[in-house]
């Protein structure tokens, strides 16, 4: 019953020895964390222990379920048609098959597409970055007045837009239709990367820009070289939101390009599948065909996520924290 | 007794976030737009061209709508050439096409917050109970990874794994069932489209719930246990309180986009087959506008869409607020 403290006693390390011991009331300084929450969560009873087997399953069977959709895939990429057509393709692949990469990395309006992908992603991410970054630190202004209705106007956009026709009318109508700009422009501001940016830059300490002002520095020249270098953070995380969302969108450039040299790799993708599915709805006869687009889809999708994959546990990071930024607020 | 009241309202309170009094007092008391514009003109300056960018490709795409009401030409002025009034509402109401896509929206659209809501708040309590750092963050990471692809991806994902050769159907055929045609059956294509959803967000979900859970005081749980509480009964009077607020904003969130369901998703892998469920207003619309070309009645059909949207979330907004003390707004 008095036994309550021992649960500390499960770490070895100092003595019980009564004497020797520190006081227990008060704050103590560094283990605590830790130590706390190895008594918040005892394995107390045998429920408990039950139930954390049964979730170690269940997360198991999660990660299972995200990664073996991948594994099928990249099976599918080095088999051959063969055993694709047969059903036999599962997560190891069978007829040891790397033509279909070859094929694929030689053609010329693929690597044309995914140079497109780049290339937009870089531009459409840099316009991006400029306006959402100026306009979060004019939000960030707290004595700005009109800053309610200036941060009202970008919220309400969240809620209400005008949707994908007037959009397309507007874009057609403004003689943007396969140009990059019909990709970054309506795209430009993302107004929950802009209230995350708008939250950093208002935890920013005042005392930098006061004093940057009492050395009469203009605006301008603060926000570039004093409150951007002290963004850097943010501004990378930023960038990757944008930049991933860019790289990953096909609707704009399917929607607004009408030339294949024009398209991206996502476009492109989009258009295997398109043809697959149309392929499958006919006549059963085209079976043979449809396969050897299969082994040539699977291909693309590697070759269009591996990017995506590779960056992906650097950037993650970020991301969560940029996420947390934007919580914080609610 | 007194000495746990104390730090109830600490849990509560955070549900309605503090005026930031800062703002309150900074704001100059009443000074004209001149002196303003006048002091801040630098930072009025560097406002112009993100409302240019508002008003360009946010506000004047909703004016844009007037073409619902007027007859518009493609190539032709950006507002349409002549008012029909409620032409296009009535050819909306008389569509049973229109009715169709508009249930399956609605279906579709409940059944993916039936089930993709709750799916990350389960995910992050379970991830809440993982006790080794390096296995919780390495589960974290996996469950992000879908929410990283583009939806072509995901999209050519499910029809290589769903087709007739897929490994799904291998898998049925190991306890001796025929191949199912998933992609091609309006009657899987609901539960496909909500598995899809949950596989894709659910992880990326948890984030939002693992970062309110870090936020709850962790004396309530240590005064719990001395209670004698067991942990089921701490996440359900401690943890699940504690991340409510959070919650609400997501469902409130979720509301949002619930008239625009899936568009690009669907677009990708419906077809003529499955059209019957997988058809929802923005597939719809896309077609009768884009495709077809009928952009004024396609326009009527996305303002009524949009409208609706809007009425969910200011409803649901207000609701939370006088219910349960927490809103975006």
């Amino acid at each position: 019953m008095v036994s309550e403290p021992i649960v500390t006693g499960g770490a070895p390390g100092p003595a019980p020895g009564k004497p020797g011991e520190r006081p227990r009331t008060g704050p103590r300084p560094r283990p605590p964390a830790r130590r706390r929450r190895a008594r918040q969560w005892p394995p107390q009873g045998r429920g408990y222990r039950v139930f954390r087997v049964i979730n170690g399953i269940i997360l198991f069977l999660v990660v299972a379920a995200v990664l073996l959709p991948f594994l099928n895939v990249v099976a599918q990429s080095f088999s051959s048609e063969r055993y694709i057509d047969a059903g036999q393709v599962s997560l190891w692949p069978r007829g040891w098959n790397v033509t279909t990469y070859a094929n694929v990395m030689s053609n010329s309006l693929f690597w044309n597409n995914y140079r497109n992908t780049v290339l937009y992603t870089v531009t459409a991410t840099a316009i991006a970055m400029a306006v959402t970054t100026t306009y979060a630190y004019v939000l960030s202004k707290k004595h700005l007045r009109g800053r309610k209705v200036l941060i009202g106007l970008a919220v309400f956009t969240m809620f209400f837009n005008g949707g994908i026709i007037p959009n397309y009318v507007l874009v057609s109508y403004l003689h943007m239709r396969d140009t990059v700009w019909a990709i970054a422009l309506p795209n430009a501001i993302n107004v929950f990367n802009l209230l995350v940016m708008k939250t950093f830059f208002e935890n920013m300490p005042q005392e930098l820009e006061e004093a940057a002002a009492v050395d009469g520095m203009d605006t301008y020249r603060t926000l570039w070289r004093i409150v951007l270098p002290l963004s850097k953070a943010v501004i990378a995380t930023m960038t990757l939101f944008y930049a991933v969302t860019f790289w990953n969108s096909w609707f704009s450039a399917f929607l607004y390009m009408d030339n294949q040299g024009l398209f991206t790799v996502t476009v492109y993708l989009r258009n295997i599948i398109d043809s697959v599915t149309t392929v499958a709805n006919g006549q059963m006869a085209a079976g043979t065909q449809v396969q050897i687009a299969a082994n040539i889809q699977a291909v693309t999708v590697v070759l269009v996520a591996v990017p995506i994959l590779f960056v992906y546990p650097f950037i993650q990071r970020y991301f969560v924290s940029g996420v947390m930024l934007g919580a914080v607020k609610g | 007794m007194t000495s746990t009241t104390p730090d109830l309202p600490s849990a509560t309170k955070r549900v309605r976030p503090p005026k930031d009094r800062g703002a309150r007092r900074a704001r100059p008391p009443r000074h004209g737009w001149r002196k303003a514009i006048r002091r801040d003109w630098q930072i009025y300056s560097l406002a112009i061209a993100p409302l240019l960018f508002f008003a360009i490709f946010r506000y004047l795409p909703m004016i844009g709508n007037v073409i619902a009401f007027r007859e518009y030409l493609p190539g032709g002025p950006l507002f349409g050439v002549q008012w029909v009034g409620f032409y296009y509402f009535d050819q909306l109401i008389h569509d049973p096409n229109f009715w169709q896509v508009f249930f399956n929206t609605l279906i579709l659209g409940g059944l993916t917050l039936l089930f993709g809501f709750p799916a990350p708040i389960i995910l992050a309590l379970l991830l809440n109970e993982v006790w080794s750092r390096g296995t919780k963050r390495f589960v974290q990471s996996v469950s992000y990874l879908p929410h990283f692809l583009s939806t072509v991806v995901v999209a050519a994902i499910m029809m290589q794994g769903l087709s007739a050769t897929g490994v799904v159907n291998q898998a049925l055929g190991w306890f001796g069932h025929s191949p199912i045609e998933f992609l091609n059956d309006p009657g899987w294509f609901r539960g496909i489209y909500v598995s899809s959803e949950i596989w894709q967000y659910a992880g990326w979900g948890t984030i939002l719930y693992l970062a309110a859970l870090t936020t709850i005081d962790k004396q309530l749980y240590e005064s719990a246990m001395i209670d004698g509480a067991s942990r089921w009964k701490q996440t359900w009077h401690i943890t699940l309180p504690g991340i409510r607020p959070m919650m609400i904003v997501v469902l409130i969130l979720n509301i949002g986009t619930f008239m625009s369901v899936g568009f690009e998703k669907i677009l990708l892998i419906y077809n003529p087959l499955t059209y019957p469920t997988a058809d929802v207003i923005s597939t719809y619309l896309y077609r009768v506008g884009i495709v077809s070309g009928s952009f004024s009645y396609a326009a009527a059909i996305g303002l009524f869409e949009a409208v609706i949207g809007l009425t969910l979330v200011v409803a649901t907004n207000t609701f939370a607020r006088r219910v349960m003390g927490v809103s975006l707004w």
